[in-house]
């Protein structure tokens, strides 16, 4: 019997990619609430055009998977509909570059639904969509809009960097009865991108994170966690960053400490601190552009709350405050480089 | 360089800029306004192809007649006591709207909007549909509250923000939000309620439910993105849901031009979203009746949406921000061909003898007694401008299920700068 259960124990976990966890994560849901309702553009029949819902709807049925018209406005007003009746619906937007028709959906309902009817009715939907570079998507298929959310009060927001967090997130997004943005880095759908272009691509085969358990299991929003313990700096990243900063960390041969966000709101304030005045410096990283971006937000919080452990200024690697280019997309990128001389920066004088 | 152009002889383009037909001033005269006879419209089957309601769409859906007769196709043969009780509705809510409106000229509150001249719609529509169907409407469809019985006190305790208003002084007043009563939280921003409405009628459709969804927005908002989302939705997917657009002519001082009623009709948009579509006589109680009941049976047969047009006048300002005589001519309200939809169904009742100038002069009286007598009731849990009458720490309830640390930090750093002010704003 024994031999059995240990046998069970270890077929539970497979390796998936990010695509792969997050279409588990989906069919976990379904199968165990009735309620969970998918829907997007492209996501019934065809199982969406990155594969996040293919099987779905053969599995769960029209009236649970389903494919709409192209409008994002559409998407999120009939998903919090469908949640205030008592659904829980999992819309997808196509790309982040494409969610803006919906902002008034999402900002002006969604996020204050409960809080202008004083809990009559909620928005328990977990809005799915692709996000981030470094594909050549240029201008509409590359952006990293989650400073625009993280200013609404009433949104939560979340994004995974590997496929074991993108299942366990995605669940426990989908569980929570906020509205919840979730984006997903599609940079790392496939593998870890550690920021060289240039050098063969990987995948997720051999990182820990693409050991994903093939049922049930949740990873709680609002926890950061370190993905590299170090005492010389910390670097606070989320999505596609956390694996190109960890790369160049290592090559670069800083002992830093890297945390990945995970869920921007609710943030894990008390990891940041921590980790923050263990090392004295702080470095923030993200794709999205600089002015405005949450970058600003966790630089200000860090200064605010570890003022005193701060050995150098705060250090913001970002994309650059321009349209996402195409043919430049690696001179915009934060890459290597740019964190490289940020590192330098901010350790010079240790 | 334009000599050269091979369309140099044609006149220079010029920009159509819509201007209403009266403004301040003006004589008013409506009789380009086409009122089709009451009873001259058809009454399809509830199963007719969404194809086949051109006609429909450009007419107007009427059945009391210019002697307070109910006729055609339409008459919904109401009970005489049920005419009666939607007579006390709309009675009601606009003796409410009268008292609400002066409160807020008082200072006993900061906003209000009336219904005044469009009773019909709301009242009338709620009473044709089912208790347990769900309503989406906008901020002048507070008649639904009332038919369908919301404590008046309970809708003062909102407008006045005091101790006993339920969504805790949150919200703009009239914004109210009554789940048990089927009425769904109302927003300021317009027309996303309507595709919030098909998502509710779609979830019911997959869930085998048989509950329908009803929703409503004014003329002017139709030209939101949101009014051609919902549509587009609804027709994809049969939503069982009665999307009603409230023609009043005038949204706050741009009239129905601005939305595109020149060049057609609302109720003809339904036509190219292969939606079923009527256009009905708002002020006509009966003819909304008829129309919302059948709507609702199409929808409730799992034949799909219907679009219904309520061809109505906004009787008085848009909210008490407003001052209509600063855009349109004093003359309109009176002038109006469609008349008055409460002096419509109380003259209708007393030409089948089920009424009189008496009982309605009595009842009048009665129905302002009882909504002074609301009010007296609210304004005892306090009115706006009298100190905060909710707990001052609830501000920072129902952002989330769950108070996350920055909105704790938040809530304590308010609890200190009260105490530090010297000012007790949570306390009266």
């Amino acid at each position: 019997m024994d031999t059995i259960e240990t046998a069970a124990v270890e077929t539970d976990t497979v390796r998936m990619n990010m695509i792969q966890a997050i279409n588990s994560a989906l069919d976990v849901m379904m199968a165990r609430d009735a309620t969970v309702t998918v829907m997007g553009e492209d996501v019934g029949y065809f199982g969406g055009v990155f594969r996040a819902t293919a099987g779905l709807q053969g599995k769960y049925g029209k009236t649970r998977v389903f494919d709409t018209p192209i409008t994002e406005i559409g998407i999120i007003g009939v998903a919090i509909g469908m949640g205030a009746y008592g659904l829980r619906p999992v819309p997808e937007i196509q790309f982040a570059d494409y969610i803006y028709p919906a902002l008034d959906q999402l900002v002006s309902e969604a996020a204050r639904l409960r809080y202008r009817s004083a809990g009559e009715f909620t928005a328990p939907i977990t809005v799915r969509s692709p996000y981030g570079g470094g594909i050549f998507g240029g201008q509409t298929h590359s952006q990293s809009p989650e400073g625009i959310f993280t200013h609404v009060s009433g949104i939560k927001t979340v994004i995974p960097s590997t496929p074991y967090d993108a299942k366990g997130l995605l669940i426990a997004a989908i569980e929570d009865n906020d509205p919840v943005l979730f984006l997903e880095p599609k940079r790392i759908y496939n593998g870890p991108f550690n920021g060289y272009w240039d050098r063969p691509a990987e995948n997720w085969s051999k990182h820990p994170g693409g050991a994903v358990p093939s049922g049930y299991y949740r990873v709680e929003l609002g926890k950061a966690q370190v993905v590299r313990p170090g005492e010389a700096l910390t670097i606070l990243a989320y999505g596609t960053m956390v694996h190109v900063c960890r790369a160049v960390v290592e090559e670069a041969g800083v002992d830093a400490e890297i945390v990945d966000l995970r869920t921007l709101v609710p943030l894990d304030i008390e990891t940041i601190e921590a980790s923050v005045k263990k090392t004295g410096r702080c470095m923030i990283v993200h794709e999205a552009t600089r002015t405005g971006g949450f970058g600003a937000e966790l630089s200000a919080l860090v200064q605010e709350r570890c003022f005193y452990h701060l050995e150098a200024p705060i250090e913001r690697v970002t994309g650059f405050d321009t349209p996402y280019p195409h043919s430049l997309e690696w001179a915009y990128f934060p890459g290597p480089v740019r964190i490289g001389q940020a590192l330098e920066k901010i350790m010079k004088d240790v | 360089m334009a000599s050269e152009h091979p369309r140099a002889n044609l006149p220079p383009l010029s920009l159509h800029v819509p201007e209403p037909r009266f403004r301040p001033g003006d004589p008013v005269d409506f009789a380009a306004v086409d009122v089709p006879a009451a009873g001259s419209a058809r009454r399809p089957d509830t199963a007719t192809p969404a194809g086949e309601f051109h006609e429909l769409a450009y007419t107007l859906v009427r059945v009391l007649d210019d002697d307070g007769q109910a006729v055609g196709p339409w008459d919904p043969k109401l009970s005489p006591d049920m005419l009666r009780r939607m007579l006390r509705s709309m009675v009601q809510l606009r003796a409410f709207d009268e008292r609400m409106f002066r409160a807020q000229r008082q200072g006993k509150t900061s906003f209000y909007m009336k219904a005044l001249g469009e009773e019909a719609v709301a009242i009338a529509a709620a009473y044709a549909l089912d208790r347990d169907d769900m309503c989406f409407p906008s901020y002048r469809q507070q008649g639904l509250l009332i038919a369908r019985g919301y404590p008046l006190v309970e809708m003062m305790n909102q407008i006045y923000s005091n101790s006993g208003d339920k969504l805790g002084g949150k919200q703009l007043p009239i914004m109210y939000s009554a789940k048990d009563f089927g009425f769904f939280s109302i927003s300021g921003n317009l027309t996303t309620q309507y595709p919030q409405a098909v998502g509710w009628a779609m979830a019911s459709a997959a869930q085998g439910d048989t509950r329908i969804a009803a929703t409503w927005c004014g003329e002017g908002s139709t030209a939101e993105g949101d009014f051609h989302s919902a549509c587009t939705f609804a027709a994809v997917y049969r939503a069982p849901v009665v999307l009603n657009v409230v023609n009043n002519q005038w949204a706050i001082s741009s009239f129905s031009g601005f939305a595109g009623a020149e060049a057609t009709t609302f109720a003809a948009r339904a036509v190219g979203y292969g939606i079923a579509g009527l256009r009905v006589d708002g002020n006509d109680a009966l003819a909304v009746y008829a129309a919302t009941q059948w709507a609702a049976e199409r929808a409730r047969t799992n034949q799909g949406p219907t679009l219904i047009e309520h061809f109505t006048y906004r009787a008085e300002g848009h909210s008490t921000s407003d001052d209509p005589t600063q855009y349109r001519s004093a003359g309109e309200p009176n002038a109006w061909p469609l008349g008055d939809p409460v002096r419509r169904l109380k003259d209708h009742l007393i030409a089948v003898g089920e009424w009189d100038e008496e009982r309605h002069a009595a009842q009048d009286k009665e129905v302002a007694e009882e909504v002074k007598a609301a009010q007296k009731e609210a304004e005892k849990n306090g009115i706006l401008g009298h100190g905060l009458h909710q707990p001052l720490d609830s501000l920072f309830d129902g952002v989330f299920e769950e108070m996350p640390w920055h909105l704790k930090e938040q809530r304590q750093q308010m609890l200190d700068e009260e105490t530090a002010s010297g000012r007790p704003w949570a306390r009266k």
